[in-house]
């Protein structure tokens, strides 16, 4: 028996697609201005693995030579993107939603059967709750990166003013740093939610638009006690 | 029992109902929504650039919203806000070159130079290097900011612009909203807010590591403005003037905030 059962709220369904296209308009921004002095490479005893960025890239992306208008967006979509993160958190907050976020003392543990499950080299996924360990940390981690970017990209933004922030970051230099090392991580974690999520299928797609999933229920006319039950379904689907 | 078997296909049926019309309605509302939002992107990334003038070559809503994020941040600005200083031992001695605009006439000479600074319309007053050695001098060594992105420890010395105000009495002057400073040649000029300009450590300075400041770096004298970026201390300062509007300003003409305020 099919039976719908909410999963997420609209406000969290709202922020989430608010971010997605500021954020990337963010990023975007981001890459004109960091190209104007885009020093950050990895390298390993004097031999450069990665430059950030290749000519290729920025040829790609039309980059070079639009500082002043990669500014200009930044520091309008920085208010969208603090407002809609200051809404998130607040929501999340108040709401009480943290509680099915945040990782709790067997998260850590648990994670690492998720992510053995997910790469097919363990049966069974650990019982879990709205979202699974790997996911509770993953998505608490996406949160503390974007008070991190906003925090970070003041400290950049304005080294006198708010000068103690840019203390709290280290410094000027690793302000900048860190600013910039989030961004990656965005990156590196949109690649990875994007693959979970077209392999977790398009009930949990759907949940994120919608906000119900749907789910098997084969008694559902035996009065159950939902509040203790549908915290502990054994999801196979995450995102 | 019997009830309940009757019922069955029907509940079924309506959830499946209930489904295809809740699924129907979010993605409707989606895609209408993000049609919206790709709407307004396009409208805001095609919009108008702003009309040429103290300001321009931004686009008309994000001039506005450069001019907003000023006034926000104008409300934390503080002359008792400082800039990091550092021992002298760490300040570069190969300082960073980045621009000569207003700094290619050929016939200028820093043994004929003075300093111009305009009272009122019309009136002049003239300012020789002796002059400006008089007051106290100050030294800093900061972390030169450029818009660009990258910073450097540089070493300057030169007298207070407050103190300058004060010596020449240009109180009355000081009084109003903006300084406006220019190169001899007119080719590179600034604009800078009251308060940033009489900041404790914004200076007129002479001295770049103890020496006369090399003619690239902005000789005989540039405007050292730590709270500013690097495109705001302008070299060679040929002209001061004071005004209750934005003065004009060089890159604030090349789609850049007006403000760029640290």
């Amino acid at each position: 028996m099919k039976v719908i059962k909410e999963k997420h709220s609209f406000l969290m369904r709202w922020t989430h697609w608010v971010n997605f296209p500021v954020l990337t308009v963010m990023i975007w921004s981001g890459l004109l201005i960091y190209w104007a002095n885009d020093v950050y490479t990895i390298t390993i005893f004097d031999y450069t693995l990665i430059h950030f960025f290749p000519q290729w890239f920025y040829d790609v992306f039309a980059i070079p030579q639009r500082l002043a208008e990669g500014m200009a967006f930044h520091f309008l979509f920085m208010w969208f993107f603090m407002l809609n993160g200051a809404l998130y958190l607040l929501y999340t907050i108040f709401s009480g939603s943290w509680k099915q976020l945040l990782p709790n003392r067997h998260s850590f543990a648990e994670a690492w059967q998720v992510v053995l499950y997910d790469l097919h080299l363990r049966k069974t996924a650990p019982l879990q709750g709205k979202y699974n360990a790997a996911q509770r940390i993953a998505y608490t981690a996406i949160i503390v990166m974007g008070i991190g970017s906003a925090v970070t990209g003041l400290a950049i933004y304005k080294p006198v003013q708010l000068n103690w922030l840019t203390w709290l970051c280290g410094g000027y230099h690793l302000a900048r740093i860190e600013h910039f090392g989030l961004t990656i991580g965005y990156v590196l974690f949109f690649v990875i939610h994007l693959a979970q999520v077209i392999r977790a299928g398009w009930n949990n797609f759907r949940a994120v638009i919608a906000g119900f999933e749907v789910v098997d229920q084969p008694n559902v006319t035996t009065p159950a006690n939902p509040a203790t039950d549908e915290n502990l379904l054994p999801h196979v689907s995450h995102e | 029992m019997e009830n309940k078997e009757l019922k069955r296909p029907s509940l079924e049926a309506t959830i499946d109902k209930k489904i295809k019309r809740r699924t129907f309605i979010s993605f409707a509302s989606f895609f209408a929504l993000s049609g919206l939002g790709l709407g307004a992107w396009k409208w805001l990334y095609n919009s108008p650039e702003e009309i040429s003038g103290i300001t321009a070559g931004a686009h008309k809503p994000l001039r506005d919203a450069l001019n907003t994020s000023e006034q926000v941040f104008k409300q934390v600005y503080s002359n008792t806000h400082l800039v990091k200083t550092y021992p002298k031992s760490m300040a570069a001695t190969d300082v960073r070159v980045n621009g000569d605009i207003g700094l290619t006439d050929e016939t200028f000479r820093v043994q004929d130079w003075q300093l111009e600074v305009e009272k009122e319309a019309g009136k002049l007053l003239t300012i020789s290097m002796e002059q400006l050695k008089k007051l106290p001098k100050t030294e800093i060594i900061y972390s030169f900011k450029c818009i660009e992105g990258w910073d450097q420890i540089q070493h300057w010395g030169g007298l207070r612009f407050s103190d300058f105000i004060q010596h020449f009495n240009l109180e009355s002057q000081s009084k109003k909203a903006y300084v406006g400073m220019q190169t001899p040649d007119e080719q590179y000029y600034v604009g800078i807010d009251r308060e940033s300009a009489l900041h404790p450590q914004t200076i007129l300075a002479y001295e770049m590591n103890g020496h006369p400041i090399p003619v690239e770096n902005g000789a005989p004298l540039r405007l050292i403005i730590p709270v500013k970026y690097g495109v705001k201390n302008l070299k060679r300062i040929g002209k001061i003037t004071f005004s209750d509007t934005r003065p004009r300003d060089f890159w604030a003409e090349q789609g850049y905030d007006y403000y760029s305020g640290l």
